[in-house]
């Protein structure tokens, strides 16, 4: 295995693209590492994004905040604005593994490993966050969602990496949240998580994406569900229908963490959770 | 195959070894600095057993390879006493009894002593939310706990 250290994305990709082989990008390794102890999968070249300029920062732009490949959990939870601003993205990357696993887990990492059980993604996708990609033809910018394409694959070429991740700005009457079931309270991989991220006018909703994680091939985008809470003000009628909705939305496998059918019913139970959580935090938030 | 150059400062002291680009922090301290507390329990991030600081932040060092330690401060349990005289952590782990086989003590110390620079005086579910990646088959985490909260206390009354 060859280990490279990379000044720049630039540098980073034409590594990427020349070796053939089994590539893989380091940010905080907590899959990396984990897939090579446990030997699922050497790579032939490692690439560690660590030394390119920026990757640790959280940066506030007029467009929102960019956050680099190389923050980890650990630094997003103590960035006092940005956990006010998204908070359901705090939280889902927060309830990723142990202390020492937010001290080096990365957003980016939990996205390219490409788990649909991953707690940031959901979070992401209903944030209508996007990702820079930079490959050998230049970067491109695309949605969270357009990322993972089935079970640990993404959408990336070969020689392409991500190099950046962008949230909106966030406007008053806007908030977000995320909830996740697992059997216990701590330490274990989503059975279903849901984001949602609202906009309010009046009380009433204008604006709402909706995200499930862990029952389906990728984390979903809901947008019927979406529709059937945008112009109410999240009454019990909005709630039944949007909790139809994510069912319906719902195709999980049956695994030792759940079954179908548990999945697809917690799923609407999560985003009415979910949306009633989101909507007092778009409230709260002149 | 080659083997990387590392340059790094250990418990405060400088230090260079030659690691392979596959071979874990945890693997060199052990292996090749000898400083074997810090324990590989599961390797895989799961056990807390590895835990050291890496520039102040609490990680898995089964969980970063060695070439990362490149001019980086890594803290382990060996730099938690002074010479003979132990850390207050680990005075009150064995008046509390909080340990037996001791596999997950070093990891569990490093994760306190953490803590406790972050937030000098946390709840109990604070504490036992901060050590949930620290596995301990021994104890029952009660003495572990009560021997945390106890030196909380005591150097909050110190300082």
């Amino acid at each position: 295995m060859e280990y490279h250290k990379p000044q720049s994305f630039q540098e980073a990709t034409e590594i990427a693209s020349r070796n053939n082989g089994v590539t893989r990008f380091l940010a905080g390794g907590t899959d990396v590492l984990v897939q090579l102890r446990s030997d699922i999968l050497t790579p032939d070249t490692l690439i560690d994004m660590k030394y390119i300029s920026g990757v640790k920062d959280i940066l506030e732009n007029s467009d929102g905040w960019q956050i680099g490949v190389a923050v980890s959990g650990a630094e997003m939870s103590e960035h006092q604005k940005l956990s006010k601003e998204w908070p359901g993205v705090i939280e889902a990357m927060d309830l990723i593994g142990s202390t020492q696993v937010q001290g080096r887990a990365t957003l980016t990492g939990n996205l390219c490993n490409g788990s649909p059980a991953a707690d940031s993604v959901p979070s992401l996708i209903a944030a209508g966050a996007h990702v820079s990609i930079t490959g050998p033809s230049g970067t491109r910018k695309i949605k969270v969602e357009d990322v993972p394409i089935s079970p640990g694959k993404t959408c990336l070429r070969k020689g392409e990496v991500i190099s950046a991740i962008h949230l909106p700005r966030r406007k008053h009457n806007q908030g977000d949240a995320y909830l996740r079931f697992i059997p216990r309270t701590e330490m274990d991989i989503a059975v279903v998580g849901c984001a949602v991220n609202l906009e309010l006018h009046d009380e009433i909703i204008t604006k709402a994406r909706v995200s499930l994680g862990a029952v389906a091939p990728t984390a979903l985008l809901l947008e019927n569900a979406a529709q059937k809470i945008i112009g109410s003000k999240l009454d019990n009628q909005a709630l039944k229908l949007l909790s139809e909705e994510a069912s319906k939305a719902c195709n999980p496998i049956n695994d030792k963490r759940g079954t179908i059918e548990f999945r697809t019913h917690v799923a609407g139970v999560l985003a009415k959770r979910t949306a009633k959580i989101a909507y007092e935090r778009a409230k709260e938030n002149r | 195959m080659s083997k990387i150059h590392v340059n790094t400062t250990i418990n405060g002291d400088h230090l260079e070894f030659l690691c392979d680009p596959r071979e874990t922090l945890l693997d060199a301290l052990r292996d090749r600095l000898n400083l074997t507390g810090a324990k590989e329990g599961c390797g895989t991030g799961d056990c807390g057993a590895c835990s050291v600081t890496l520039d102040n932040r609490l990680v898995c060092s089964c969980l970063v390879l060695g070439a990362e330690a490149d001019g980086k401060s890594i803290g382990t349990v060996e730099g938690i006493s002074k010479g003979e005289e132990l850390h207050p952590l680990q005075q009150k782990f064995i008046e509390h009894a909080a340990l037996q086989c001791g596999i997950c003590t070093p990891g569990i110390l490093v994760a306190t002593k953490a803590l406790l620079e972050k937030n000098p005086d946390p709840t109990e579910t604070e504490v036992r939310y901060w050590l949930a990646g620290n596995l301990c088959r021994c104890t029952g985490y009660d003495k572990i706990i009560k021997a945390v909260m106890d030196t909380a206390r005591d150097l909050r009354e110190a300082s």
